[in-house]
């Protein structure tokens, strides 16, 4: 699987049409004034990701993005956005401010400067041959049930204190 | 080989990270602001992912899993928050919502 993939000449013809479009999601995101249509661009920049997981041979990560990104977390967006039920004026004008002006030159500041980074790094080209069962399930979960069994049971007890205490916080009456 | 080299994955990380930190810093909406959080947890990984396909070593795998498992925390904690504001406050607007005791 893996290295058939890698193999294929075809991985930057896929790369960066993807690419493009996950920026595009992400952008329609952050400029889109109604928070369904914000929802919906981050689904398809959800995808996208998931799509570029699949060429970085990450196929459990990428199914898991599927699941819990554009499945889980979106639908609990959508769902709290329609549940408040947020009119126009409760929203707020979206003006431009200093402090939006500023919020976007340090963004493109940060991303100018991680940008000098990673070019300076050594031009590496990515391996054709990757290790047996490298991100399959059977890999990924030999790694997380023996390098690192105490980080996952953790994540267990934080998932199950995030649900009660989502319960909690959104209580009618406290 | 005609593989795409690592910079390439990382400049679309770094881009991806920029676009969130833009929104978390922009937007004035709760909701936009936290969809900007995950946009950023999402370039994180993907960074995880092209390290870990670079370095021929699954455990940057982990640390994604870990990660998407945080997110789904934190957007359960954060929207159950935003719940409760709006239910007090009858606005998600963060420049409305400003103190801590009231």
């Amino acid at each position: 699987m893996t290295p058939l993939l890698a193999a294929a000449v075809a991985e930057g013809v896929i790369f960066y049409p993807l690419a493009i479009l996950t920026l595009a999601g992400a952008f329609t995101m952050i400029l889109s004034r109604n928070p369904v249509y914000a929802a919906m661009s981050l689904v398809l920049t959800f995808f996208g990701i998931a799509a570029i997981y699949v060429l970085l041979s990450a196929e459990l990560l990428a199914a898991l993005q599927i699941i819990v990104y554009a499945g889980a977390i979106m639908v609990l967006f959508l769902f709290v956005i329609m549940l408040l039920n947020i009119t126009e004026a409760e929203m707020g004008k979206q003006r431009i401010t200093v402090g939006a002006v500023v919020g976007g030159a340090v963004a493109l500041v940060f991303w100018m400067l991680s940008y000098t980074v990673f070019e300076g790094l050594p031009n590496q080209e990515m391996p054709t041959q990757l290790a047996a069962n490298f991100g399959e399930v059977v890999g990924v979960g030999r790694i997380l049930f023996t390098q690192f069994i105490l980080p996952f049971e953790a994540t267990g007890i934080l998932l199950l204190v995030a649900i009660v205490g989502a319960v909690v916080v959104a209580k009618a009456k406290i | 080989m005609n593989t795409v080299p690592l910079a390439h994955y990382l400049a679309l990380a770094s881009a991806l990270f920029a676009i969130g930190l833009a929104a978390v810093l922009i937007r004035r909406n709760a909701l936009l602001i936290f969809m900007g959080v995950e946009l950023m947890l999402n370039a994180a990984n993907v960074t995880f992912l092209a390290f870990a396909r670079n370095l021929n070593d699954a455990a940057g795998h982990s640390i994604a899993f870990f990660v998407i498992a945080v997110a789904a925390a934190e957007a359960a904690i954060g929207l159950a928050i935003l719940i409760a504001v709006f239910r007090t406050r009858n606005t998600i607007n963060v420049d409305e919502v400003d103190a801590l005791k009231y």
